[in-house]
């Protein structure tokens, strides 16, 4: 059984956006919104510094709570991958999902449902990477199956420290970043 | 010093949630005001009170109903993509609240027509004498008026406590992880309906029991108030900067002066001098009761959304 | 069929058999992906891909653009692109706000009311260019051609250039050497006989040491600089980062050094100190190549760490530490030579400081160093010869700035048109650049321009350069339009088409019709013999073996492979007049400067301000991005970057609005703070290119506050003429 995720370097990620504009572009997501976006963590004091840059979006958590919140069964998992998709017309616009969610990663669009990041399956169906991932040129961002042993993202997992984002809220994130 | 900036700006997201409005917090008023009559009025019918002919179990229903369809109203205006809301009855969820909770909203209405048959309305018996064959059929069977009372109950509690348990498995808002919150939406509900009632009852002896009622209810509501915060302080960090925002934070005079002060303890003085025949019954108490449900559950809604895991600037 | 053309078959669905994609038919000004099927009449359905380059800043990386159903959908990266390997930055892929931008500028305007008032009427283009013709002739008759001048930046000049060399002046200048790079091409000229030039000459992707001063690569988004950074934190080269900010580069770095500003030149004389001292450098290469280097060393050996920290507040320990590094690993190890680097007046200096820094790391053609760069020539068109000006140019009279050579200084330029001396300058053409906001002293450029009898503004958005025009004309976007071809200097050779993609939505023609309709008018036919620029574009590619259709169906045509770097017993040449690396410049000292570059101390601020430091952010390029839509929805207004331990001393709040004001009284508008630990105490940041106050440029008028304004005060470069601006200091207005 595939599971989807990411595995993003920090080390590289420079926090330019180019993921957040090519998300837009690709999905069509109106004006003022966004499915991805960069968020920006600084400690100490100067110039002792460390900084993480990272660039976020629905981790597509294996235990979903805005799954299992769902009264309409709108936010499922595809049968591919764990991805988690809206359909748009099962959606009510109850908001639940929105208020589950611990990354805030959900909004509404402008249309009624609600809405987010996709991991493109539209692409990913075609063998291509999502938006996000093929326009990165700092190549920081991997995408693949988190269960097939060989695949990029899980040899990178083998070989490097990471993270992922609020594991104690238990959701199970399937994004990861390296350290 | 920590600093965390993003570069999202989603309209509700950021800078923090405001998905859920004034609709919300209207339909949990009501919802639990409407739970609370049905326990009230349940309780009465299982007691056999209906024997009485001015129960307050004979037009309570018809209330509940009104507000209850008001709070429905409140809940559909709040959706975002409203013409689909069909979709709520063509499936069960059975790990959704909500999918509970409106199915629950829509089976309410069968009981509570039920109850109104015990007494339909005047007019609507003459068009329609076969309501008169039901209603005598009813009024003749304790046992089957006992069993309706009994459910009424069971569905006012499910109205009451669905909400609470809605909102607690919103584990991402560390204001609303609480375990204890299904006991304080029904106990506010009980309180806010023993408080109405007592108003409106026309039977004397219903009036003086839930002043007494009302009275145990915000004692209890005021212990189900500190456990509720004393759970969110001694468990996880943002759990306790959740509840700090009630106590001390930017709800806490609200929450001080409108729901504890003028909600709960002011008008308990005055309902517990009232029932001791210290000062004679009035409804500025039951008033200021219901108005402080009504301000708790604004003051929740509102500080979930604002509760978070972790703080942007 | 070549491959891409086959795809291109397959994608369009049947009906539209007879849709071929862009401008294969040499008629008509632009013509783009197809809209309406010819056949049928009905619009073309499924998605066509154009390849093109894009024009969002001045990197000019290979784009594919994909129309959707007649529609422009999205931009991305051409794979066969070496600049843009397939990948475009931020700006690039939203590239597509470009052309639906609201803001446009939509049909020619003439001024009706006093400069700089925004008071404008639509004209006809012919109206436009008689107005412009008449005025040229009136200039070239009254005072001479040379008294015209051609501000421009960017390719789309290039035309434009042609038109002004054709009319007869030699006064063609951009922003680009004076107020960016200059300083750095005329330091390492002094030092190697070569410049730096754009792209950058590092081989960043290789190197394993990577030192940066002052350069904020990340924010910064040069393409191809920023993904080979990224290559080389992979291969886990060392990072040293110098900046009184905590840039991101700085977060990416393995060492930080918050230098104080303007003392970055005591850092490189103190480095190069320690590398001599302790002859860390390779001293087979210095004694085949280096010229001067005894003088070097003997007047190297004041420069110690410790000297350094006093002026640098940098801990001597970090500099001996870092300079350690740098040379472990030479000469895999760049100096990033910088590339704005008009900073505080001896920027040339401070670059041929840079240059010997490298020189002493031995990098020079060298894998990870600085590489060999080379290009695929393509004969020019074969003009008529230009007519040769007598006058010669006006930017730098008496040879004042001796080494600024090869390129015009336009602030030499804007100070003619205000003195009126070596020879007046009447009129000007602005093309792509907002000058109000590019040169320093805003006050001066308005100056200059009320002594212009003609003042023409080239632009794709109402900028502010553009509200104070005689004249204004709209031009299409990269997507809409072709340009001259790139063949840059770079890894690899190659040639790159621009071509339309979709139509211009408005009146909006591209540069090279309004030159050659400038040009007719003006009686200069011979020099536009072409019809139109397809043929121009063929004539060019034929005589190099290429042909344009070629050019279209792929964008990017590679030329042979060479290498970049020195071969095994290859020797290097350098055209100085040593013949080898100038340790000691006899050319500076005959000049009357220093030939071994010397430190100056910076001025202080006075008590209570901080100085203004200014740079750049992934998602906009300068002030002409603001309008693009998926760009202003990220980024809308700038911040200005605060200590937070000073902002609390003094009492603003993260995310406060407060004016700034600056030394000569200048109030800036209303800017957001951001109250951080990332930055020094004596310092304040912002990014470029806001606070415009240009009323016909709705979405972006008063958001955030212009550098550019508070930039007054200007030290100019004894060698070269480039205008130091990092030196203006700013408060916070408490008036406001």
């Amino acid at each position: 059984m595939a599971r989807y995720g990411m595995v993003i370097d920090t080390k590289k990620c420079v926090g330019c956006q180019d993921c957040v504009i090519a998300c837009q572009a690709e999905n069509n997501v109106p004006q003022g919104f966004c499915r991805d976006w960069i968020t920006t963590e600084s400690k100490g004091k100067f110039p002792t510094i460390e900084m993480e840059i990272r660039t976020e979006r629905c981790n597509h958590c294996t235990d979903a709570p805005c799954v299992s919140c769902c009264p309409t069964g709108a936010s499922h998992y595809h049968d591919v991958g764990g991805v988690i998709l809206v359909n748009h017309d099962e959606c009510i616009g109850c908001k639940a999902c929105i208020a589950s969610c611990p990354y805030d990663a959900r909004y509404v669009h402008p249309e009624g449902y609600v809405d987010k990041c996709t991991f493109c399956i539209h692409r990913v169906e075609k063998g291509e990477d999502p938006a996000c991932v093929s326009v990165c040129p700092t190549y920081c961002m991997h995408f693949g199956d988190l269960d097939d042993p060989n695949s990029d993202v899980s040899q990178l997992l083998k070989s490097r420290k990471y993270h992922s984002l609020i594991p104690e809220a238990g959701t199970k994130p399937n994004i990861f970043y390296l350290t | 010093m920590n600093e965390i900036t993003t570069t999202r700006h989603n309209h509700m997201i950021d800078p923090s949630l405001t998905v859920w409005g004034w609709e919300i917090p209207v339909y949990l008023f009501l919802g639990g005001m409407v739970a609370g009559m049905m326990l009230i009025s349940g309780y009465f019918l299982f007691k056999g009170r209906h024997k009485e002919d001015n129960c307050s179990c004979y037009y309570l229903p018809y209330m509940s109903i009104i507000l209850l369809s008001l709070g429905m109203v409140a809940l559909f205006l709040d959706l975002e993509h409203k013409l689909y809301v069909w979709r709520l009855y063509t499936t069960f969820q059975i790990t959704s609240a909500m999918s509970w909770g409106s199915w629950i909203l829509v089976l309410v209405y069968p009981i509570l027509i039920v109850n109104i048959m015990m007494r339909p309305p005047k007019i609507v018996e003459e068009k329609l004498p076969i309501l008169k064959e039901w209603k005598n059929k009813l009024l003749s069977h304790p046992l089957l008026i006992k069993n309706i009372g009994v459910l009424t109950m069971f569905f006012g509690a499910g109205i009451g406590l669905y909400t609470g348990v809605l909102l607690s498995s919103l584990g991402a808002r560390p204001l609303w992880s609480s375990s204890i919150l299904w006991l304080l939406f029904l106990i506010s509900g009980l309180s806010g309906a023993a408080a109405f009632v007592h108003v409106i009852a026309k039977n004397v002896y219903e009036r003086e029991l839930l002043a007494k009622a009302d009275n145990a209810f915000l004692i209890v509501e005021l212990f189900v108030i500190a456990l509720f915060l004393i759970g969110l302080k001694t468990a996880t960090e943002v759990q306790a900067n959740a509840a700090d925002m009630l106590l001390f934070g930017d709800f806490a005079s609200s929450f001080w002066v409108f729901v504890i002060g003028f909600g709960i303890i002011v008008p308990l003085i005055i309902q517990l001098l009232a029932v001791n025949h210290k000062i004679h019954h009035t409804p500025i108490a039951p008033i200021m009761v219901i108005i402080g449900g009504l301000i708790l559950r604004f003051i929740i809604v509102a500080a979930g959304q604002y509760s978070h895991w972790y703080a942007l600037n | 069929m070549s491959s891409l053309s086959r795809r291109r078959f397959l994608k369009i669905t049947g009906a539209t058999f007879g849709a071929t994609v862009a401008a294969s038919s040499l008629s008509g000004v632009v013509k783009g992906a197809e809209k309406v099927d010819e056949k049928t009449g009905k619009s073309v359905k499924g998605i066509q891909k154009i390849p093109t380059f894009c024009d969002i800043c001045f990197w000019k990386c290979g784009a594919i653009a994909y129309v959707k159903d007649g529609e422009l959908w999205k931009i991305e990266g051409n794979p066969d692109d070496p600049l843009s390997n397939g990948r475009l930055c931020p700006r690039g892929t939203g590239g597509v706000g470009a052309h639906y931008d609201e803001s446009r500028l939509k049909a020619p305007l003439m001024r009706k009311g006093p400069r700089g008032k925004e008071e404008f009427v639509e004209v006809t283009w012919d109206e436009a260019f008689d107005f412009i013709a008449k005025k040229m002739k009136k200039i070239k008759a009254d005072y001479g051609p040379e008294s015209m001048a051609l501000f421009s930046h960017g390719i789309g000049g290039a035309f434009l250039k042609h038109l002004m060399k054709a009319y007869g002046t030699p006064n063609l200048t951009a922003p680009s050497f004076a107020q960016c790079r200059g300083p750095r091409e005329v330091g390492f000229d002094l030092t190697y006989g070569d410049v730096i030039g754009s792209p950058e000459r590092t081989d960043i992707e290789n190197t394993k040491c990577l030192v940066l001063l002052g350069s904020h690569l990340g924010e910064n988004m040069h393409n191809t600089q920023v993904q080979e950074f990224s290559h080389a934190i992979e291969k886990g080269a060392t990072i040293i980062t110098v900046d009184p900010r905590f840039s991101v580069a700085a977060g990416k770095a393995k060492h930080y050094l918050p230098i104080k500003p303007g003392t970055d030149m005591a850092l490189l004389l103190a480095w190069m100190n320690v590398i001599v001292a302790e002859k860390l450098y390779n001293k087979n290469f210095i004694d085949k190549n280096a010229f001067g280097f005894e003088q070097f060393e003997y007047e190297i050996a004041q420069y110690t760490p410790e000297w350094a920290y006093i002026e640098t507040t940098i801990d001597p320990e970090v500099i001996r530490e870092t300079a350690r590094e740098m040379a472990r690993y030479a000469p895999a190890t760049i100096i990033h030579p910088g590339r704005h680097t008009t900073w505080y007046g001896d920027d040339a200096q401070r670059s041929r400081a840079v240059a010997l820094l490298n020189a002493l790391m031995g990098n020079w053609g060298k894998k990870g160093g600085l590489y060999n760069p080379y290009n695929l020539s393509i004969p020019r068109y074969p003009y008529p010869k230009y007519p040769k000006s007598e006058k010669g140019s006006a930017d730098n009279p008496n040879h004042k700035y001796p080494f600024a050579e090869g390129e015009k200084l336009s602030t030499g330029l804007r100070e003619a048109t205000i003195t009126g001396k070596p020879y007046p300058i009447k009129g000007w053409f602005v093309y792509g650049t907002n000058l109000t906001q590019a040169l320093p002293n805003t006050q001066e450029t308005i100056d200059a321009i009320q002594k212009l009898d003609l003042m023409v503004v080239v632009d794709v958005v109402p900028s502010e350069i553009a509200g104070w025009a005689d004249v204004v004309l709209p031009e299409s976007v990269y997507v809409e339009r072709y340009d001259e071809l790139n063949t840059p200097l770079f890894k690899e050779s190659f040639v790159a088409l621009r071509q339309p993609v979709v139509e211009a939505p408005n009146d909006q023609k591209p540069n090279w019709w309004m030159a050659k309709k400038i040009g007719e008018k003006l009686g200069l036919q011979k020099y536009f013999p072409w019809k139109n620029v397809e043929e121009y574009l063929d004539t060019r590619l034929k005589s190099a073996g290429l042909s344009l259709s070629e050019l279209q169906k792929k964008g990017v045509i590679k030329g042979p492979k060479e290498s970049i770097y020195l071969g095994e017993n290859e020797e290097p040449e350098f055209y100085t007049p040593s013949g080898k690396i100038e340790f000691y410049s006899h050319k500076l000292k005959e000049a009357g400067f220093d030939p071994i570059p010397k430190y100056s101390k910076p001025e202080e601020p006075p008590a209570g301000y901080f100085r203004l430091l200014f740079g750049r952010a992934p998602i906009h390029t300068f002030s002409k991005t603001q309008s693009n839509r998926y760009l202003y929805d990220l980024m809308d207004e700038n911040e200005v970057w605060l200590n937070a331990d000073v902002a609390k001393r003094i009492g603003v709040k993260n995310g406060e609005y407060v004016k700034l004001k600056n030394q000569d009284g200048v109030v800036s508008n209303k800017v957001k703070i951001k109250a951080t630990e990332r930055i020094r105490t004596d310092c304040v940041y912002m990014v470029h290119g806001f606070g415009q106050r240009s009323k016909m440029y709705r979405q972006t008028f008063n958001k955030g506050a212009s550098d550019a304004q508070l930039i007054t005060k200007y030290k100019t470069d004894p060698l070269m003429g480039g205008t130091g601006m990092n030196v203006n200091f700013v408060t916070i207005d408490w008036e406001a």
